[in-house]
């Protein structure tokens, strides 16, 4: 298993958020986590990351138990994410907010920046080159030079995806990526969500859009105020009484 | 320790605290409604004092009319500030409303420097001279001291009722708790903001001119008294004005004893470090609720 | 490697040598004091433009490292020790350098520490009295650490107003030269003004390739993006904790640096170098020069410190840096120089000439 997660458990105040959720992630496939406004997905994902620390429960990744650890350790190890309002740095070209993402993957530290030492320049290349291999997977390589701010909102989303491949993850969380996509771009990101499930990238993603979620997931879990509902193949989940009963039933939320 | 001299100390202690307790206040009715800390808060205490100063030294006001005219064109300084420097921008970063605030702080600081020059100057006493007292429990006390402990319990009880009780006022703490939402309720909320700079203002100089007999006036004495006004509403946490008076009244406590212990010219610094300590291990404020304080927008 | 982000700085040498020369042939070579102090005045500008322009953190009390830096040095270079001369362990540390005997304008005796040591405690000190204040402080965001950084800065203030060694109210006079090489010192008396000229241009130049070596690396990176959204930034793995730190510690040790060789240069330093003015002023600059914007930052830190220095805003100064902070954060929140204005112009120039190039190619087409 590449992601464990063991009766977890956070409050607010007297919210109880997520409530007693287990369960796991195989390598190499796509889990969806649906549920309606509130179930705690997003929730869940802060956990997963370190964002939030749980009030009891355990979470281990490649069976490491990265529950005490700090977000930034746990990011390192292989856990790599996108925001549901997406985060894309100001002020920084496409590109550089790319190579910002091979944080993890390079070492240069404080002194040897400062130094400008040789080994540095190979590795500034490096990042560069793989960066620029990123964006044009994803088709973006037309505008590496722009302010990230200035791109439509769709192309903010892919270069926060971008961000994230450029750790060269394991594990990649994807929060509502499809949120305030229009439909072509829309199909275009079920695409592209396969694409890095083929180069080997195991994915977690949390979605409102159920026809995305059932076209492309591998396993679905789902959440109804904190606590699991139903867990299975897609196919399985649409035939689900309680889940057709409290979300599915609803119409699409 | 003779109970003469302790009860001098702690009469001081809350003297000066009751001020602390003030300016915490001011910083407290701005930041619910804005979330800014207004870093001339300080100012509009020198401002009022100065300005009843002035009215009073032209030999014709008189003082309860001087400071009645202090407390109203230090008012109308507060809405002209909020006005024309905070209103009309745009989802500001912090840095930018600090950088401002600090900038209005010198820029009015530097004004009274020009007008009044360097010189310490002092409101007259309330009722009798520096050297008369009353004798309360044994120890002399100077009736300005009474004056400044009753009107600002006065204020901070005036306060409470006004935010309980009038429409003004709840409509002011609904702004405070979700500006949005207040505004869809059609709550001016921009109308709120300009009126908190003024409640800051009006109260601040109010509390200079209590205290001006006593603690004297000089227009560079703003900054320290923001400092520890704040560091006052961050023992309380943030946002929280009955906290603010014990808070204070705490620290005015603390400096006065402290002058047992360290000289007086490091005085200052004890609230400077309280400032630190607090931060570093509670930065919701002694009284303050984690959960509340991660809400706040910072 | 890349070569280009020092391409500035040959430009700025000549603009260097081009003043000192215009001075010295008009006469006015008394210009150059105000330019000497305002450089290492500068050095806190470029700390403060890293620490705030790039990783997004205010502070207002470095004026208390600058300080820290000045006051540390002086006091280790005046203290006297003729007294105990004789003992073995100072025969001992004079042998190793570390001790130096001069005599004061009086033709006493001084046994104090030389400076080369001093400058190196100094910056030992500031190192871990900005570890010390960084790790609680850091942790806070907006107005509280504005605040706590503010009251860092009173409390270097109060300690130097009334401490016995640091001078008090006078500061410490009388601080000797610094001799960085034998045949270099650091000094303010006239006949050294051009050498010390290029001295502290010199070191100016090392902060600014130090700068711009961080600035364009991994971790010039990594600050940029802890200034952008601090939570995006722990999600990508970056230490924000730790980054925000160093480059705290790292601006510190520019403001002190700054504020050891101006001692040196100005033969003394007085609290007011401390002030929390000082530190909201040193704000300004920054906030002028554009924040992120390490040039403009220099430009501004070095233009408007001299015309402090030579008396220019006169009793208006205070109120002059207020309304600067004020009209800037109003109506220009990046600066006025623009980061990337020469290299804007140079591409409009481009396309400019990429245009008549195409409507060339086209006319020919046409005509064919």
């Amino acid at each position: 298993m590449l992601l464990n997660i063991q009766k977890l458990n956070r409050f607010f105040g007297g919210l109880h958020a997520v409530n007693d959720i287990s369960f796991s992630v195989r390598q190499g496939i796509i889990k969806a986590v649906i549920g309606p406004n509130g179930a705690g997905k997003t929730t869940l994902f802060n956990l997963i990351t370190g964002n939030l620390k749980p009030d009891s429960g355990d979470i281990f990744f490649k069976d490491h138990r990265i529950t005490p650890l700090k977000e930034h350790r746990i990011a390192a190890l292989g856990i790599s994410r996108t925001f549901q309002t997406t985060k894309l740095f100001s002020h920084m070209t496409v590109c550089r907010n790319v190579m910002v993402g091979r944080h993890i993957r390079t070492k240069a530290g404080f002194i040897s920046s400062i130094l400008n030492l040789p080994f540095t320049w190979k590795e500034e290349k490096e990042i560069r080159l793989k960066s620029l291999e990123i964006l044009r997977s994803l088709e973006l390589a037309d505008c590496e030079d722009e302010d990230a701010h200035n791109l439509s909102f769709g192309k903010q989303r892919l270069v926060e995806i971008a961000r994230a491949l450029a750790a060269e993850p394991e594990l990649l969380l994807l929060d509502e990526p499809a949120a305030g996509l229009n439909i072509h771009e829309t199909e275009k990101l079920a695409e592209i969500i396969l694409q890095i499930k083929n180069r080997g990238i195991t994915i977690l993603l949390v979605e409102h859009d159920i026809s995305l979620v059932m076209g492309i997931s591998d396993e679905v879990f789902v959440l109804d105020r904190g606590k699991m509902l139903a867990e299975g193949k897609p196919e399985d989940i649409q035939k689900n009484r309680d889940v057709i009963n409290t979300y599915l039933g609803e119409g699409d939320a | 320790m003779s109970f003469d001299i302790f009860l001098q100390y702690f009469l001081s202690g809350i003297t000066v605290g009751s001020i602390y307790a003030v300016v915490a206040i001011g910083f407290n009715i701005i930041y619910n409604t804005t979330g800014i800390i207004n870093f001339a808060q300080g100012e509009f205490v020198i401002l009022g004092a100065l300005f009843a100063i002035t009215f009073t030294r032209t030999g014709f006001i008189p003082l309860p009319l001087a400071i009645l005219f202090a407390v109203l064109i230090t008012t109308g300084i507060g809405a002209a500030i909020e006005i024309v420097f905070i209103k009309w921008i745009k989802n500001p970063s912090v840095l930018r409303l600090i950088i401002i605030t600090i900038g209005i702080s010198i820029i009015s600081r530097e004004t009274a420097h020009h007008i009044w020059g360097e010189q310490v100057m002092q409101m007259p006493y309330f009722t009798g001279t520096s050297t008369s007292s009353v004798i309360i429990l044994g120890a002399s006390i100077a009736p300005q001291v009474l004056w400044v402990l009753g009107i600002s319990g006065i204020i901070v009880i005036v306060l409470q009722l006004f935010f309980k009780f009038t429409l003004t006022g709840k409509a002011m703490r609904a702004c405070a708790a979700n500006r949005t939402a207040a505004r869809l309720c059609g709550i001016n909320a921009k109308m709120m903001v300009t009126l908190s700079f003024m409640i800051s203002a009006a109260i601040g100089a109010l509390a200079g001119c209590i205290t001006s007999p006593i603690t004297q006036t000089q227009y560079d004495m703003g900054s320290p008294l923001a400092i520890k006004g704040f560091v006052v509403a961050i023992v309380g946490g943030l946002g929280n004005s009955t906290a603010a008076v014990v808070g204070g009244l705490l620290l005015g406590l603390i400096e006065s004893f402290s002058i047992i212990f360290i000289p007086n010219a490091f005085k200052d610094v004890a609230a400077i470090i309280i400032l630190l300590v607090i931060l570093f291990f509670k930065p919701s404020g002694i009284f303050g609720k984690k959960e509340e304080s991660a809400l706040k927008e910072f | 490697m890349d070569v280009k982000r020092y391409r500035p700085i040959a430009v700025l040498l000549i603009i260097i040598v081009f003043i000192q020369l215009i001075c010295t042939f008009t006469g006015t070579e008394f210009f150059l004091t105000q330019i000497i102090m305002a450089a290492y005045f500068s050095l806190v500008i470029l700390g403060l433009c890293l620490l705030m322009g790039h990783a997004g953190q205010i502070s207002l009390g470095h004026a208390g490292f600058f300080a820290i830096g000045g006051y540390t040095s002086a006091t280790l270079t005046t203290i006297n020790l003729i007294d105990i001369a004789d003992s073995g362990v100072a025969g001992f540390l004079k042998g190793a350098g570390i001790l130096f005997l001069r005599k004061d304008i009086y033709g006493e005796e001084i046994l104090s520490f030389s400076p080369w040591v001093a400058f190196i405690a100094a910056l030992v000190v500031t190192i871990l009295i900005a570890f010390l204040i960084g790790i609680p402080v850091l942790r806070l965001k907006g107005h509280y650490l504005a605040m706590a950084t503010l009251g860092f800065g009173m409390i270097i203030t109060t300690i130097v107003r009334g401490t016995r060694i640091f001078g008090e109210a006078d500061g410490i006079s009388s601080v000797p030269a610094f001799d960085l090489l034998p045949v270099l010192r650091v000094t303010g008396k006239s006949i050294y003004r051009i050498e010390n000229y290029y001295i502290a241009w010199f070191i100016v130049i090392i902060a600014l390739i130090i700068s711009l070596n961080l600035i364009n690396s991994r971790v010039g990176r990594a600050l940029r993006a802890i200034h952008g959204s601090e939570e995006a930034a722990r999600a990508i793995g970056i230490d924000t904790a730790r980054y925000k730190l160093y480059t705290f510690v790292l601006s510190a040790v520019f403001a002190a640096a700054g504020g050891v060789f101006l001692t040196h240069y100005n033969g003394g330093i007085g609290p007011s170098q401390s002030s929390v003015m000082k530190s909201v002023r040193y704000v300004a600059i920054v906030a002028v020069g554009g924040m992120d914007n390490i040039w403009g930052c220099l430009f501004m830190g070095i233009l408007l410190n001299f015309l402090t220095l030579r008396g220019f805003f006169g009793t208006l100064e205070e109120v002059v840096f207020g309304g600067i902070l004020i009209v800037f954060m109003l109506f220009f929140p990046r600066g006025i120089l623009k980061p990337g204005m020469i290299t804007s112009f140079r591409n409009a120039i481009r396309k400019c000439g990429l245009k008549l190039f195409r409507m060339r190619g086209k006319s020919k087409q046409n005509a064919a």
